[in-house]
């Protein structure tokens, strides 16, 4: 019992990392029908960025801020980097192809990937680079007799927190409902004066920043990061999306905290060796008998 | 009724004379190292044709091709290093094995549609991967792979050498090229470019989408297979990592750069993806990042490939289909 509800929080975790990249491609994928491949090096340089802040200006940061402010600091700098990458990336790479169709954008996304995780091979270097140690105090919390690490805790409560801001953002807010309408129909949503070059930058900004958030989390986490990294999560991201309902944002989320649940426990039960392939054939099984997804079609309108 | 109009088939004919003539002086030219490029060339190309039943033909997206080149590679590897089967009598094995595993594993998942089967086949490449990784039953040696392979005999001829190499995998991807430019022009070819255009139309016509599309798919993965066979031949090693989700993103580009179902498209957009590499050596760890800008660039400014195909031949016989998809596109877009 002790070992499952372990399992189960390490899961968590796992889950709403990869849960956290899916909202970034469920959104790009359900205005522009586009596969972005390059999200996961988005998050490969958000994580970057955040551990080169944490590293070279952690003293400052800590010494002005405090050490929680010093960690938001970096993960809000990383945010804003990644949310600049992410609006340059569309403007040169997805921009000039939209109207050429699906299957060249994928190219496109494939070779911004290319682009992007040299870019950062050439930056930091080709080797690991590892967060600094016992960033946050290593405690451990009881609850109900369990135990869970407040790094553990943070991650969790602030994917959360992302989460809730996210779905504000897209049901409450008019730049939301100019998003939910485009992917609805963008040339009816095209003619009620929505800007569609304007939703697009828009996604391009909360997307790669959520994917920023991530890898700084992820980084505080595992501790050791280096630059192929986003494919790996990108992957697994990606399956969560497709397993939740491609394009329906709360499906994304729930996909991810299922996969990452699912990949702990079979790393537990059945063999750490193969995990992802257990993982790769949920994936396949839920397909063959739900093609849409586990929450395709039913919870809500695509965004 | 003859498509090609008969000035045009002849400059084709004197251009395709001059480059299988380059291509028969070529290694007699240069050293070993450039001959084995073109060797990787030929590879490439071999795989890029067999991605391009499936994926240029038929419009199925596939990003898991590389899973099918493992499964041959590997069927020639285990079976030639532990029962010593020759290399060569291991070569339609080998296609028979990749295209039996794309039977069975495709078979419950072809009614998926677009991304759906995309991610699928991503699913499939990526179990094929971890699966040699992890060695199961201990046949496939694990991340190290499997080595000592031997090398193809014929006879007393063994082909040992890089040049001999070179024309050995020439040789198949010409045969290849010619049996798949049949098949294009044949019953089942039509069948696929017309399920590529509309399955629906398709289907209404009485064309049986799942078996033809279950076709390609056998057809590509043992194509691959031959493929897989001969890198094993060449290297005489295998190891898990040639086999990565980033070699079938690569095959996938090889389609879309050269132009979807285009095989001088193919030979094109293979020769951009192994030559380029080599050409931009001297940028050292830079020169990943100008493929990728090379790539972003070219979608950019070909987005339907360097060399795509013609539709004439189909609309001239009087079935206009571009016709047909525009006034599809202006009523459903």
């Amino acid at each position: 019992m002790q070992v499952i509800f372990e399992q189960i929080i390490n899961g968590l975790t796992i889950g709403s990392f990869y849960g956290l990249i899916a909202l970034g491609y469920s959104m790009v994928y359900g205005v522009l029908k586009l596969i972005n491949f390059a999200h996961g090096d988005f998050f490969t340089v958000g994580s970057y960025l955040g551990y080169t802040v944490l590293v070279f200006g952690s003293a400052l940061a800590t010494s002005v801020f405090g050490l929680w402010g010093g960690i938001m600091l970096a993960t809000v700098l990383a945010a804003l980097g990644v949310a600049i990458v992410g609006v340059l990336v569309e403007r040169a790479a997805y921009r000039p192809i939209y109207a050429s169709g699906r299957l060249p954008a994928v190219v496109s996304a494939l070779g911004a990937s290319i682009v992007l995780q040299n870019l950062i091979m050439v930056i930091w270097g080709p080797r690991y680079q590892a967060y600094p140690a016992n960033l946050i105090p290593n405690m451990h919390l009881q609850l109900f007799g369990f135990n869970i690490t407040l790094l553990q805790m943070v991650i969790l409560i602030m994917s959360f927190i992302l989460m809730l801001v996210l779905y504000f953002v897209i049901q409450k807010t008019l730049f939301g409902a100019a998003i939910r309408a485009t992917a609805l129909d963008r040339d009816t949503a095209a003619l009620m004066g929505i800007n569609f070059n304007t939703v697009i930058r828009f996604i391009f900004i909360l997307g790669p920043a959520l994917g920023a958030v991530t890898g700084v989390m992820v980084g505080m986490y595992y501790r050791q990061i280096s630059f192929t990294m986003g494919w790996n999560y990108g992957l697994k991201a990606f399956t969560a999306t497709i397993l939740g309902g491609i394009g329906n944002l709360p499906g994304a989320m729930f996909g991810g905290l299922i996969l990452g649940i699912l990949e702990m426990l079979g790393a537990a039960y059945i063999s750490a060796a193969w995990k992802d392939v257990f993982v790769f054939m949920i994936l396949i099984l839920v397909l063959i008998f739900r093609p849409t997804g586990i929450f395709g079609e039913k919870i809500a309108e695509k965004v | 009724m003859d498509y090609k109009s008969t000035s045009m088939s002849r400059l084709d004919q004197k251009t395709i004379f001059i480059i299988i003539g380059g291509f028969v002086i070529f290694p007699f030219l240069v050293s070993d190292y450039y001959i084995d490029v073109a060797f990787f060339f030929g590879i490439y190309a071999l795989l890029g044709l067999s991605l391009n039943i499936v994926l240029g033909e038929v419009g199925l997206f596939d990003l898991g091709h590389a899973g099918f080149y493992a499964i041959g590679a590997y069927t020639t590897a285990i079976l030639n290093t532990t029962f010593h089967i020759p290399v060569l009598l291991l070569l339609p094995v080998s296609a028979l094995a990749a295209g039996l595993f794309a039977y069975l594993v495709c078979s419950p998942i072809i009614h998926l549609k677009g991304d759906y089967l995309c991610i699928v086949t991503i699913g499939m490449g990526e179990i094929i991967r971890l699966a040699l990784l992890n060695n199961p039953f201990g046949i496939t040696g694990g991340p190290n792979g499997v080595f000592g392979i031997d090398s193809p005999t014929l006879g007393f001829f063994e082909i040992d050498s890089s040049p001999k190499f070179f024309f050995y995998i020439w040789t198949v991807v010409l045969l290849s090229i010619l049996g798949l430019i049949r098949l294009q022009k044949s019953r089942i070819g039509r069948a696929w470019n017309c399920i590529r255009e509309d399955e629906i139309a398709a289907e209404a016509n009485g064309i049986d989408v799942r078996a033809y599309k279950l076709l390609a798919f056998v057809l590509g993965a043992a194509l691959a297979g031959v493929a897989g066979n001969i890198y094993a031949s060449k290297l005489m090693i295998v190891s898990p990592e040639s086999f990565s989700f980033l070699e079938s993103c690569l095959l996938f580009c090889i389609v879309l750069i050269g132009g979807m179902g285009s095989i001088p498209g193919v030979l094109i957009g293979s020769a951009a993806i192994s030559l380029f590499p080599e050409i931009f050596r001297p940028f050292a760890m830079y020169r990943m990042m100008i493929f990728g800008l090379a790539m972003i660039l070219m979608m950019i400014f070909r987005p339907g490939g360097i060399w795509p195909r013609k539709r004439g031949a189909i609309e001239r016989s009087g079935f206009p289909l571009s016709t047909l998809r525009k006034q599809r596109s202006l009523a459903n877009p």
